[in-house]
């Protein structure tokens, strides 16, 4: 089971250009609202037609501007879960999920695969219930039923979790990520959460204003996602700009700093990025003195505000987090960086 | 008492609206998915009965179906003649009453969720079952409350359809051609009773479109429970 897109699409003020492949990986599509995520899904399930490109679903062609192929929804064999979930409001729920099953002719087998769905997903006890009656989980287990049945050979779903509440956000995502890995079949997972797209994918694609700009492994993007908007999706909060100096150190102005690296810097580089937890007092490396501007109390963390001593007053301060056991009487005056912990952004 | 009045403006309402109720929807479903500049123009001209006078749409209906023009000449070869007969009414009507429903069933389909009909497409439903069984029950009270208003309008037509099809007892005279014509020959008590009837149906009608637009209302509740 693969997907391969490649694919342009022009609008009055922004155009999409996506270039992606997948194989049985659940992978993420990791971007701000608007920059072009739930479109790319809209043209891989052929609700919106791409100006240009390909896009292939397991040796089967989709889409293909040049040999004028381009089959509709009904033919692609996608799963689309919404935002919303798009449960048909005058339907029940074993309405609703037979929809799914409306071209399975073998009356037997279309019974157990309902039953054994409804099990799956805990929907037994409701499916005489219409949408209205059902919270945001009990919908988005019905649209997920619905979808599951039609034995799609891909899943796509568009910001899944975003109508929940945050305390069964973190429940559901459990349950599905389980449910994800057994279904064995690609999926791809469209959303804003950066701490959402940790926890399900296996690969991330971070994308910013209508293009990839890095497909990787998720442990792997977090680690180095290489370039300026990429480091912002992952979480960064201390970015600068930075300069090269020799192979393993470079030197950033506005945090009049050098810093030294763990790995070689390339010529090219733009800035730097250091995640707000990263700092430490008792990390020798890449010591430098600080000054202490105003710090915010959050339930489990302080969130601190400095100026490296040199740092002109007019800009940004950097942000450093501490667990609470973990924060000293008198704030230290200086503060160290692992090498491997420095982000080289191109 | 001769019912023939009732009987007529019955007949002429309802077979008219039976006619903009398919058209309006026809129009609306397809005028949604036209360029926008096509689609403006579009809207202007079948938007247009609602703001003219009766009577100038009374004009051009003659204009388009007398005897002496080519379209009313040729129909009359078919023995269907549109001008002074009771169904020639039903053009009238027919004209008046279109946008409401048009506009009604827009406005309907407006704010039906498209991803609804998406979502059904990449299941593989087909684009017929779609329109039926998800979109017309998603906006049934819209479309319903369009069919009345415009059942409404086509019983109380005056202006156009007394220029196409005049008054003639018992063969085009309807309600409201009636009222005018008891009260202009002095018959006070005949014109009183007919606007009674008229009153009543008219009652009745929006009572209904009230009821409807309360369902309306409960059905526009958030979606899911939190």
């Amino acid at each position: 089971m693969s997907l391969f897109i490649n694919i342009e699409k022009n609008f009055e003020n922004f155009s999409l250009k996506i270039n992606l492949e997948n194989d049985n990986n659940i992978l993420g599509i990791l971007g701000a609202s608007g920059c072009g995520k739930s479109m790319t899904l809209k043209c891989i399930a052929g609700i919106e037609k791409p100006d240009k490109g390909k896009i292939i679903l397991d040796d089967e062609i989709l889409f293909d501007s040049q040999k004028k192929i381009n089959l509709p929804p009904q033919k692609r064999k996608v799963g689309y879960l919404f935002q919303n979930y798009a449960l048909f409001p005058n339907m029940t729920v074993k309405q609703n999920i037979l929809c799914g099953l409306h071209d399975e002719k073998n009356i037997k087998l279309k019974e157990k695969i309902f039953s054994d769905t409804i099990e799956l997903l805990n929907l037994t006890e409701l499916i005489n219930h219409k949408p209205h009656e059902l919270s945001g989980g009990q919908a988005q287990r019905t649209a997920l039923a619905r979808i599951l049945v039609n034995r799609p050979k891909i899943l796509m779903l568009d910001e899944p979790f975003s109508a929940l509440d945050s305390h069964l956000r973190l429940k559901l995502q459990m349950k599905i990520k389980n449910l994800l890995k057994n279904y064995g079949r690609g999926v791809i997972l469209v959303t804003h959460d950066r701490n959402e797209a940790y926890r399900m994918c296996n690969y991330i694609a971070a994308m910013d204003d209508g293009k990839i700009l890095t497909l990787k492994d998720t442990h792997e993007f977090f680690a180095n996602p290489e370039s300026v908007p990429a480091a912002i999706l992952s979480g960064c909060k201390n970015i600068a700009q930075a300069e090269k100096i020799s192979d393993y150190k470079i030197y950033v102005p506005e945090w009049n700093i050098t810093l030294s690296t763990k790995i070689k810097v390339k010529d090219n580089i733009k800035a730097v990025g250091i995640r707000a937890h990263h700092f430490s007092k008792d990390i020798k490396k890449n010591r430098n003195k600080i000054t202490f501007i105003r710090e915010m109390e959050e339930p489990f963390e302080y969130v601190i505000e400095f100026r490296f001593a040199e740092q002109s007053k007019e800009s940004e301060p950097v942000w450093l987090r501490l667990s609470k056991d973990k924060k000293p009487e008198n704030f230290s005056e200086e503060l160290g960086v692992e090498e491997e912990n420095i982000l080289l952004l191109y | 008492m001769d019912f023939y009045p009732l009987y007529n403006s019955l007949r002429i309402a309802a077979i008219s609206s039976v006619i903009v109720f398919f058209a309006g929807i026809a129009a609306a479903y397809y005028s949604s998915r036209l360029p926008k500049l096509v689609k403006g123009f579009l809207d202007v001209v079948l938007t247009l009965p609602l703001v003219l006078p009766p009577t100038v749409c009374g004009y051009f209906l003659i204009v388009i179906f007398g005897l002496k023009r080519p379209l009313g000449k040729f129909l009359a070869h078919f023995g269907i003649k549109f001008v002074m007969t009771w169904y020639g009414g039903i053009i009238a009507a027919a004209v008046v009453a279109f946008p409401l429903m048009y506009r009604t069933a827009r406005g309907a389909f407006e704010s039906f969720d498209m991803n609804l009909a998406y979502s059904a497409q990449t299941l593989g439903l087909s684009d017929t079952y779609i329109f039926w069984r998800i979109m017309m029950p998603a906006c049934r009270q819209g479309i319903i409350a369009g069919a009345v208003l415009s059942f409404a309008r086509a019983l109380g037509e005056y202006g156009a359809t007394s220029m196409l099809i005049g008054y003639t007892p018992g063969r085009t005279a309807t309600i409201s051609t009636t009222v005018y014509q008891l009260w202009r020959t002095n018959d006070e008590a005949g014109a009183f009773l007919w606007v009674m009837i008229n009153l009543a149906i008219s009652a009745v009608v929006l009572l209904l479109v009230n009821m409807l637009e309360e369902g309306r209302r409960k059905n526009h509740e958030p979606f899911y429970k939190h």
